[in-house]
């Protein structure tokens, strides 16, 4: 028979250790990520190493995201050596030779974002935790890409960040661990603002509809000072709320405004719907101040284009990249994606698929899976044959500099893809800002986190 | 003035279609005494109506044209709708063209079924658990509507335009004596507007100037008494959810080109129409219009430069503000009947 010997103090003590070690964050506890592993977060052990794919699988971007895991899995395809090769064949480095990486094969989980950086952050934690997941990648959003980034950090895992245009995912929310492939809203100003002046001249007022969301400030703010620089003068900024659905309240004051071209800084459905409703009231055909109406969608996807049909005829607007671009390596995927898929990929799977090849590429030159060994290897990295010519993923922010396509929707389509035609290659020169740039202001890299 | 005039003519269009849902929304309350949450994913789905319709009306064969490449530099395949060989290119082309409105006279034997279904299959079984169970299981059934949609349509919006003769917009303004370009308004806008208010028209007449209508009326004053004179008041009401979803359903067939329709349509407006119903007092249909008119006209004037300017974020809570004084002024609501949700 045993004889209890708990008293009251005892009790008290006892809840009091297991209450502090409750309230302990257990997911990044150096601790916990030590045991099986050796000096970094999730080191692999055995013959594989799992990649984490962190993409919108519900909600309204959940078309995007089955599009970033097509590319995913076309990449894991081609680094374990099977399907055409895809871009490794043109890709600048030529490490990868389609065993894996390291010799490893590779393998991926997935987590669904649902736009959300709540759910972003669980779903990048469960695959960190619960799957071993070395390395993170996806997402549709800024405010997604900027949370799982900091997540990673904390983590010691790296970060390949999916489609995220807000300047501030490598301005003042980089992180040492984060890395994007994708252009930003300065590069979009920055490469609009001469085709806009060459269009539709140097002596033009624009009012701004934006998206009341970080990236929609910082897209107004690239937008606004790229076009007040080329002689534009900027008669409104009016902020929409994300959750809007009829645009019309908002579009209706804009002929009366003095402005004679709108630009919708608005992304997804917002985009979709602002311009659909733009178009209904007549700006279009509309004159004001002597000149044709026109409108301006600074970031373009393909699916918001399909989305808006006929109505994004004409309209210019910026975009990564775009499956008909002629380079080797932009047809290569464009091939290889759309022989396994039928249908040929959108930015963001371009994006992603790059994103995977860059870090498989960059484990390979470091010889170790070590996040800082990878942080290293990606640093000041210059590579060509993915798309977009010679890029560099730049040392100072983690950002990628290349080549940024100006796009115009197509007056006469031959399919549903076939939405976009490309006016103009802007130079990976006229893109390119100082690190201390004031649209990037803020924030520091800080150091490489290697977890464990 | 004009900025005014034009702020009100907004105000209508969007005032009709929450007009519209309230109104269903309103009719089943005021019936079946179910609060209905899944009525915006009724709107949703006749939105549905109409892609579908637009879809199967451009169900297509394949052409090679030899001349041009698709993406892959292989011949490119076009597209040639069935219904081109049927009626010839050009009578196949108009068809094609006023798919949407075609898809109302699909949409309303469709939408009945879908209530009829709905309110016998899963709804009846909640008739006397309480509202917080009606709740959950509607907004429940929402959820799963809206999901099933999206497996097939995908997540995207879906361009369903106007027809060619509807598409544009006319100068309103110069109509009335203000300047040119003053106020423009899309004429499918103005078509919804008026497809609303036969609606509401037809609805009203329905339930005033016919036996069954009179009959339901009483059912809504006095079930017992009704049911006790040997007239079978369920079926009638049944019907009614029916025709409630029938409207609801309509709405969202006209809704289409002002908006490319996606799977989460009916929640943007499903929260908006219940501030709607309880503005214009539950069970209250005239008040569930009127509500809804006066706040459509409302938000669009909240959303004016100059009044975001004078009260920042007024455009994002002027519903709820209207609501909560009209509550503590009104507790019934605008036109709300005593006894209605009081006890």
């Amino acid at each position: 028979m045993s004889k209890s010997t708990l008293t009251r103090r005892g009790l008290l003590k006892t809840s009091a250790v297991a209450g502090a070690g409750l309230a302990t964050p257990t997911v990044f506890g150096g601790a916990a990520w030590s045991a099986g592993h050796t000096g970094f977060t999730n080191a692999p052990e055995g013959s594989t190493v799992t990649l984490g794919f962190n993409v919108p699988q519900t909600g309204p971007y959940a078309d995007e995201g089955a599009d970033e895991l097509r590319a995913y899995e076309l990449a894991v395809e081609h680094l374990n050596g099977d399907g055409d090769g895809g871009m490794l064949p043109t890709f600048s480095s030529k490490v990868l030779d389609g065993t894996g990486i390291m010799g490893k094969k590779v393998e991926y989980v997935t987590g669904d974002t649902q736009t959300k950086s709540d759910a972003a952050r669980a779903s990048a934690r469960s695959m960190i935790e619960k799957d071993g997941a070395i390395m993170i990648t996806g997402g549709s959003s800024s405010g997604v890409a900027v949370a799982v980034q900091a997540l990673c950090q904390e983590a010691g895992v790296i970060f390949m960040a999916g489609l995220t245009h807000s300047n501030d995912t490598t301005g003042k929310d980089k992180k040492a661990n984060g890395f994007r492939h994708f252009f930003n809203s300065y590069m979009s100003g920055a490469a609009l603002a001469p085709v806009l002046a060459a269009n539709y001249g140097t002596d033009r007022k624009a009012y701004h509809l934006t998206a009341d969301y970080n990236w929609g400030y910082t897209t107004e703010q690239a937008i606004k000072e790229s076009t007040e620089a080329i002689g534009w003068e900027t008669v409104n900024t009016v902020l929409t709320p994300l959750t809007q659905t009829d645009f019309s309240s908002y579009i209706a004051p804009v002929l009366q405004s003095g402005a004679d071209v709108l630009v919708l800084n608005h992304y997804g459905g917002n985009m979709v719907n602002s311009l659909t409703n733009a178009v209904q009231f007549g700006l279009r055909e509309a004159q004001a101040n002597g000149k044709n109406f026109e409108i301006v969608v600074p970031l373009y996807s393909r699916l918001m284009a399909k989305g808006a049909g006929a109505n994004v005829k004409g309209i210019f607007g910026s975009t990564n990249w775009h499956w008909s671009l002629p380079d080797e390596g932009s047809q290569a995927f464009t091939r290889s994606f759309g022989t396994k898929y039928g249908f040929p990929p959108s930015q963001a799977a371009h994006t992603c698929y790059v994103q995977t090849l860059l870090y498989a590429d960059a484990v390979q030159r470091a010889g170790s899976f070590n996040p800082c060994a990878v942080v290293e290897a990606l640093e000041g990295f210059e590579f060509d044959g993915l798309g977009n010519g010679p890029t560099l993923y730049r040392a100072e922010d983690h950002q990628c500099f290349k080549d940024v396509l100006v796009v115009k929707g197509k007056e006469n389509p031959t399919s549903e893809f076939d939405l976009l035609e490309i006016v103009e290659i802007t130079p990976v020169e006229q893109v390119t800002y100082a690190p201390d740039h004031p649209q990037f202001a803020g924030g520091a890299l800080g150091t490489c986190n290697p977890g464990a | 003035m004009d900025a005014i005039i034009l702020q009100i003519l907004n105000g209508l269009d969007k005032g009709s279609a929450y007009a519209l849902i309230a109104l269903g929304l309103t009719l089943i309350f005021g019936t079946l005494g179910v609060v209905n949450f899944a009525h915006g994913a009724l709107f949703m789905i006749g939105a549905f109506v109409a892609v579908t319709v637009s879809r199967l009306l451009t169900l297509s064969h394949q052409v090679i044209d030899e001349t041009r490449t698709d993406f892959l530099g292989n011949p490119l395949k076009v597209d040639v709708p069935y219904i081109y060989g049927w009626f010839g290119e050009s009578t196949g082309a108009a068809i094609i063209d006023w798919a949407v409105p075609i898809s109302i006279l699909i949409a309303i034997p469709v939408m009945i079924l879908i209530g009829v279904i709905m309110e016998r299959g899963l709804i009846k079984h909640f008739y006397k658990r309480p509202h917080a169970d009606q709740i959950l299981v509607t907004f429940g059934l929402a959820i799963v509507l809206q999901e099933i949609i999206k497996y097939f349509y995908g997540a995207n919006p879906i361009p369903t335009p106007a027809p060619q003769a509807f598409v544009g917009s006319f100068d309103f303004g110069a109509l009335i004596g203000f300047d040119a370009n003053s106020i423009i308004y899309p004429y499918w806008r103005l078509v919804y507007f008026g497809f609303s208010m036969v609606i509401i028209t037809a609805v009203f007449a329905f339930l005033q100037f016919t036996t069954f209508g009179m009959v339901v009326r009483a059912g809504m004053a006095d079930r017992e008494t009704v049911g006790l004179l040997g007239i079978n008041i369920d079926k009638r009401f049944t019907i009614m959810f029916g025709i409630a979803a029938a409207v609801a359903g309509l709405a969202g067939v006209m809704y289409t080109p002002i908006n490319s329709p996606n799977y989460h349509m009916g929640m943007d407006f499903l929260v908006l129409s219940f501030v709607v119903v309880v503005v214009g007092g539950m069970g209250s249909l005239p008040g569930a219009v009127a509500a809804g008119f006066l706040l459509g006209i409302l938000e669009s004037f909240a959303s004016m430069g100059a009044v975001i300017d004078l009260i920042p974020g007024i455009n994002q809570v002027i519903i709820y503000l209207v609501a909560i004084v009209i509550l503590l002024t009104r507790p019934r609501g605008l036109m709300g009947r005593k006894g209605v949700m009081e006890e």
